[in-house]
């Protein structure tokens, strides 16, 4: 019963490394993301609760690094290489990815599709 | 032998059977425009402009206008007998309600040249259960409604000379008081002086703006005869009784018996006494005429011919002064009922006419299957691809573009019309024209426009309503002050559109004769889903009741400077 209880306060992330390509004179990690405080939450196709302001994966290129590593769409992005992500604005969002001095990136992400899995494992 | 078993069901024949013949006998009467079937083909005489043959166009529709005086009288006898019968017993349920013939302000003189036979229609009655059955003034005029509506009931006669009464020993009261000392033991009196005078001053006040506040409140015509006896009014009229027998219970017992001296005690003793029922006339007022300004309920009326309806909304009253107050806004709110417009045209209901035959082979009992038999034709006939709700739409299209054509000539011919004349000014007066009153130029520009604005009513069915007498009525009306055509196409609509009831001609149409009908006591207050009809001869008003809902408002504080915008933005970055 405590562990159940503990469940539901813990969420399942799943840790990420995009290893950035580089295409000319930018490096790319094959993904776009939505979301931001500074956005209307409404709008996000790919969250449960529709006032998260979160940043979530809108699209996966074929064959990029981030699907590459495992990236899917619908992720929400946690946490970027130990900076936060869960109340940043769209624009920070997106500095705090394509920082020019970083080749890898290291995500924090959380999957509906993994809570639901958990969930039934715990159940049965 | 299918003869004899044959069973014709004529039952569809049965309802409009009732209205075949005054339909062929109108239509017979009406030339061409009337009929239905000639789409477009006029047929009619060419009439002289000054009749307008109203006669041979009532057989089929105004069936009520038609019958003599001498009828409706009779029919009127019958409903008052009927009236009479029911008042007395208790539980039941229908009563009459009938409205005064004369205007609020009318004065007596006039009364006796009206009254013949109808006197059931035209009197004014002020009777106990009338809306003011206390007056403190004037008892005379009461009196003497009384003398001209001789055949009343001795019960009315009982409720206003008692509330006469009562009104007059409230009112001399006071005075009484104040008057039996002086008289009986003036010697013994102590003198009196300025609190006294101050008294006699206060009483006179006091009792002139009784007298003046009861003649505002009570002493008014009485919109309607009410079958029964308002809780209220019984109510007051108790009160009063009590107050000035307790105060004469008094008086006799401390002032008369023991012969008080001190004078000023007995002033003051009438004084309270004149207080009191100013208090009571205060009561009055907000009883009688506070409590029901308040609107509490929406009333829906529903006239039951046409489905015409209104919603009024008023406050607190009891179920027959509700129907009155609806009869006062029906007859300015609702289109005249005009009964030939309700039926469909003769050409759509004639497929229905030609009902199925039912054969009912090897049973001679057909009465207890006589149901059975109508539920199977009624099936069939629905069942049946029936086309006569397209006869009904091109009717009704044609129609429609008949009336406006005719209207759009109407508007033409009166326009033309009033080009003819013009007010007369000075320069005029030097030349030698012939210079008409009102009515003989409304006369001559009539004749111009008369055919149009026949042929019009008659597309409208409009005509039983204007004769040609109020036409040129109304024509006088506007020349004489001075509408222009515009403004007479706007009063034009008169005619153009079905007016209200009261704008028509006084003897036709404003029956006072309504019949309430109700399952409730009437006196009972309106609540919510009460329900009641009121009744003529050939339609009636189907009133319900809804509580105004109790409205919640809620405030809501809104900062001014609260009002700031952002964008929305969904952008989507890739990385």
């Amino acid at each position: 019963p405590a562990i159940t209880i503990l469940s539901y306060f813990i969420f399942f992330q799943q840790r990420i490394e995009i290893h950035k390509l580089r295409q000319g004179d930018n490096l790319i990690l094959g993904f776009s993301i939505g979301g931001g405080i500074d956005q209307d939450p409404t709008q996000n196709p790919f969250s449960e609760d529709k006032t998260d302001k979160g940043i979530y994966v809108t699209r996966v290129t074929e064959g990029g690094p981030a699907e590459v590593a495992g990236l899917q769409i619908g992720d929400k992005i946690m946490q970027v290489n130990g900076w936060d992500m869960t109340m940043v604005t769209h624009d920070q969002a997106r500095k705090r990815l394509t920082k020019r001095n970083e080749e890898v990136v290291r995500l924090l992400v959380t999957r509906q599709s993994l809570q639901k899995a958990v969930q039934q494992s715990m159940m049965s | 032998k299918i003869e004899s078993l044959k069973v014709t069901v004529d039952f569809l024949k049965v309802p409009l059977g009732l209205k075949k013949p005054p339909l062929k006998e109108a239509l017979a009467a009406v030339p061409g425009p009337g009929r239905p079937k000639l789409l477009g083909v006029e047929r009619h005489k060419p009439r002289r402009s000054d009749t307008m043959d109203n006669e041979s166009q009532y057989s089929g529709y105004s069936y009520k206008s038609g019958h003599s005086r001498s009828s409706r009288k009779h029919r009127d006898r019958r409903d008052r007998h009927r009236s009479k019968s029911r008042d007395g017993s208790r539980g039941d349920k229908s009563v009459t309600i009938q409205a005064p013939g004369e205007p609020l302000l009318d004065n007596e003189s006039t009364r006796g040249d009206e009254r013949d036979d109808n006197w059931g229609e035209t009197t004014t009655v002020v009777t106990g259960t009338s809306e003011h059955s206390i007056s403190h003034d004037d008892i005379t005029r009461i009196t003497k409604d009384m003398e001209d509506s001789a055949h009343l009931d001795c019960s009315r006669h009982l409720g206003v000379s008692l509330a006469g009464a009562l009104a007059l020993l409230a009112f001399l009261t006071p005075l009484a008081f104040m008057l039996l000392p002086q008289l009986l033991w003036r010697e013994e009196l102590e003198p009196c002086g300025t609190p006294c005078e101050g008294l006699f001053i206060s009483v006179a006040f006091k009792l002139l703006i009784l007298l003046l506040g009861s003649w505002a409140l009570f002493f008014r015509r009485p919109k309607a005869f009410f079958p029964r006896v308002f809780v209220f009014r019984a109510l007051l009229m108790v009160l009063v009784f009590l107050l000035v027998v307790s105060y004469w219970l008094f008086y006799g017992v401390r002032i008369l018996d023991s012969r008080d001296r001190n004078y000023q005690g007995v002033v003051q003793y009438a004084v309270s006494l004149v207080d009191a029922l100013l208090f009571v006339h205060y009561l009055a007022v907000v009883l009688l005429e506070l409590r029901q300004l308040q609107p509490q309920f929406t009333l829906k009326a529903v006239r039951s011919a046409d489905g015409a309806s209104r919603f009024y909304n008023v406050g607190h009253l009891s179920i027959q002064r509700a129907a009155v107050w609806i009869l006062e806004n029906y007859y300015h709110d609702f289109p005249v009922y005009n009964p030939a417009l309700l039926n469909l045209p003769k050409s759509v209901l004639s497929k229905k006419m030609s009902g199925f035959k039912v054969y009912s082979l090897g049973e001679e009992n057909t009465t207890n299957n006589s149901t059975g038999q109508s539920r199977a034709v009624i099936a069939a006939a629905a069942r049946r691809r029936d086309n006569s709700h397209n006869e009904y739409y091109y009717e009704e299209a044609e129609h429609e573009r008949r009336v406006r054509k005719r209207r759009a000539r109407l508007v033409v011919a009166v326009e033309e019309a009033f080009t003819h004349i013009k007010r007369l000014q000075e320069e005029d007066q030097k030349n030698p024209r012939e210079i008409m009153d009102p009515r003989e130029a409304a006369q001559a520009i009539f004749a111009s426009m008369a055919r149009a604005m026949q042929k019009y009513l008659r597309t409208t069915k409009q005509q039983p309503y204007h004769t040609m007498e109020s036409i040129l009525q109304h024509l006088e009306f506007c020349i004489t002050h001075d509408m222009t055509p515009k403004v007479r196409r706007g009063h034009g609509k008169r005619y153009l559109t079905a007016g209200p009831t009261i704008q028509y001609h006084k003897d036709r149409w404003l029956a006072k004769q309504w019949t309430l009908v109700s399952e409730e006591p009437v006196t009972n207050g309106l609540k919510d889903g009460v329900v009641f009809v009121l009744k003529r001869q050939d339609f009636s008003l189907v009133v319900s009741t809804k509580k105004i809902p109790f409205f919640k408002l809620s405030e809501e504080f809104v900062d001014p400077k609260s009002h700031k915008f952002v964008m929305r933005l969904q952008s989507e970055t890739s990385v």
